[in-house]
């Protein structure tokens, strides 16, 4: 089901921040939608400052997916694949070469310049034709996945700690709102695909079933399209909250994959302890099993952010504050209980 | 440490319950999630115990060693019957979900019998029971050190494994022996699993003394594999047909 791919973005995030240092150094360097520094002499300070943050960068994924479902009204459809087509060829080329060479470093493996080009170049593009054209529905999930997993790394890097946190909780308020409004921009877009009869944007959602859809005019086959909401990571952030069950198959946006890696990620990064990552990887699922719950009995598009995240954001802090130091007393002197 | 240690470890505390994974649960996607599900409510008891304990060991003086390992103690104790609690809890919405998924599947009767969903849901508290407690101490096992410098035990990473293993199994059959007491209003299995718990968890307080923690718990761990057996419908007959491949035995 959904288990499968959300359990392996969420093991390759943890598996590259555990091993690969360089995404957990923190070098001053920050997005730009997040320009307030955390490094303030007062606790005061740096809680206002990761809000500020918060609300920058939420105000950027607002203004992007207004402006996505406006193009969507007004049928820019070559507007929006041109940008889909951009923000993906840079996941799949600049990110993986990247990702590739910190990999390279952190074993001390020796590569040369050809080969890696020849490595990019392929994954590259076998990435792309899998992503908006035709390709084995596997390989094509692996790729979504891939890619998820390199957003989510990059959000690991780039986000200061307690800013990060703040924009799980806001977005999936957002996410929440946003879906479940009348007004809100992802129920107009589900509800405006719907009218057409046309699936929306397939670059940027993850499908456990068949049924292939080439590109967006074809008339689709399936009663309800599937929904989202989509943006690039090249100047702006990417984030996808919907998940939509369909006659056959779920969806899942690509957003959800990233942000429930980013939520693990964090606990992996921080502290360093594996109680809490995998409190928060248990949580996450339990949150996916109660969102599929709810779309089996309300069968229409639903955020998926919301339910899982609190309860990460929940278990992360209790587990690190509380749980941690509990179990590791018991195993210093090896109670079992 | 070694990587020796780290793979046998790894491999001595969770390869059984790993193999029950993959052999009976994950083909299944209902019972994946109520394995899941059953991690969670353990998560659950453990984290309010959790709670507790922390609360007492704020309210007291860190600085005192013997009062803290006996808060420790009673943290435990509570954790243990606040686990039995939420497993209780955890058959209640079980029962209600199966009568719910039978009435609207297709087929005649309920999707997953009690007996199965007792199996995966002891599985699921199980395999989160043996990995809270033994996670850290394996990845710790990668890094450098020496063992048992300051005069502890040597044994600790494979008495550790040893008895994540013990747990694991045990939380299994006490989840098929404690949903088939609930089944047939047997209240006395609840009593009985409890004080089984605590028992072994008494048991593990005698650590490093490993001969008289480990091998109890393992003897425990055969008579609750034996009890478990019988009660979800095993019997002799069952399993001489097993040996001499008489009929196939149909999936309860």
């Amino acid at each position: 089901m959904l288990f499968v791919p959300v359990t392996l973005c969420m093991v390759v995030v943890v598996a590259t921040i555990k091993s690969v240092s360089f995404y957990t150094e923190k070098n001053g360097q920050q997005l730009i939608y997040t320009p307030f520094t955390e490094d303030t002499d007062t606790v005061g300070e740096r809680l206002l400052n990761s809000v500020l943050n918060t609300i920058i960068m939420i105000s950027v994924i607002v203004v992007m997916t207004i402006f996505l479902v406006v193009l969507y009204k007004y049928r820019c459809y070559k507007f929006i694949h041109g940008w889909l087509i951009l923000s993906s060829l840079m996941m799949l080329f600049w990110f993986s070469f990247m990702y590739l060479g910190e990999v390279f470093k952190t074993y001390n493996l020796a590569m040369d310049y050809p080969t890696v080009a020849m490595i990019i170049w392929n994954f590259g593009v076998v990435g792309m034709i899998c992503i908006h054209w035709k390709g084995p529905l596997q390989l094509q999930q692996a790729y979504l996945i891939a890619i998820s997993a390199l957003m989510a790394l990059v959000f690991i890097k780039y986000l200061p700690e307690w800013s990060a946190w703040v924009i799980l909780g806001a977005i999936s308020v957002y996410d929440l709102v946003a879906v479940l409004c009348p007004k809100g921009p992802l129920r107009m877009l589900v509800e405006t695909a719907q009218e057409r009869n046309e699936p929306i944007f397939p670059a940027l959602i993850y499908s456990s079933a068949m049924i292939w859809m080439v590109g967006m005019a074809n008339p689709a086959r399936h009663a309800e399209p599937t929904n989202q909401d989509t943006g690039t990571f090249c100047l702006i952030s990417a984030y996808n909250p919907l998940a939509l069950t369909m006659l056959r198959g779920v969806k899942l946006g690509l957003g959800d994959f990233i942000f429930y890696s980013v939520l693990v990620g964090k606990a992996a990064a921080t502290g360093g302890d594996w109680n809490t990552t995998l409190a928060c990887f248990v949580a996450i699922l339990i949150g996916l099993c109660l969102t599929l719950l709810l779309l089996a009995i309300f069968k229409k598009a639903l955020p998926a952010l919301p339910i899982s995240i609190t309860f990460g954001l929940v278990f992360y802090f209790s587990t690190d504050n509380l749980v941690r130091p509990f179990m590791d007393n018991l195993a210093a002197h090896q109670f079992y209980i | 440490m070694t990587a020796a240690v780290f793979f046998g470890c790894a491999f001595i505390a969770f390869g059984p319950a790993f193999s029950l994974f993959i052999f009976t649960i994950a083909k299944d996607p209902l019972r994946v999630i109520i394995l899941i599900a059953g991690a969670f409510f353990w998560l659950v008891s453990l984290l309010l115990s959790s709670l507790v304990w922390f609360i007492a060991t704020k309210a007291t003086n860190a600085q005192d060693l013997t009062l803290q390992k006996n808060l420790l103690i009673f943290g435990s104790i509570f954790s243990v019957i606040l686990q039995e609690v939420f497993r209780f809890a955890y058959y209640r919405l079980l029962r209600k979900a199966n009568e719910g998924l039978a009435a609207i599947s297709e087929e005649d009767g309920p999707p997953l019998s009690v007996r199965e969903m007792a199996y995966v849901a002891g599985l699921g508290f199980g395999i989160m029971s043996g990995a809270f407690s033994m996670i850290n101490t394996l990845s710790d096992s990668l890094g450098p050190g020496t063992v048992g410098m300051f005069g502890d035990s040597q044994y600790y990473f494979i008495t550790s494994a040893l008895m994540t293993l013990a747990l694991t199994m045990l939380h299994t059959f006490w989840g098929v022996v404690f949903f088939e007491g609930c089944e047939r209003k047997r209240w006395w299995v609840i009593a009985v699993v409890l004080c089984v718990h605590l028992m072994v968890f008494s048991l593990s307080l005698l650590n490093p003394f490993y001969v008289a923690s480990i091998l109890p718990v393992y003897a425990i761990m055969l008579l609750m594999a034996v009890w478990a057996f019988f009660s979800s419908g095993g019997s002799l007959h069952n399993i001489t047909l097993l040996w001499t491949c008489k009929t196939r035995l149909k999936p309860i």
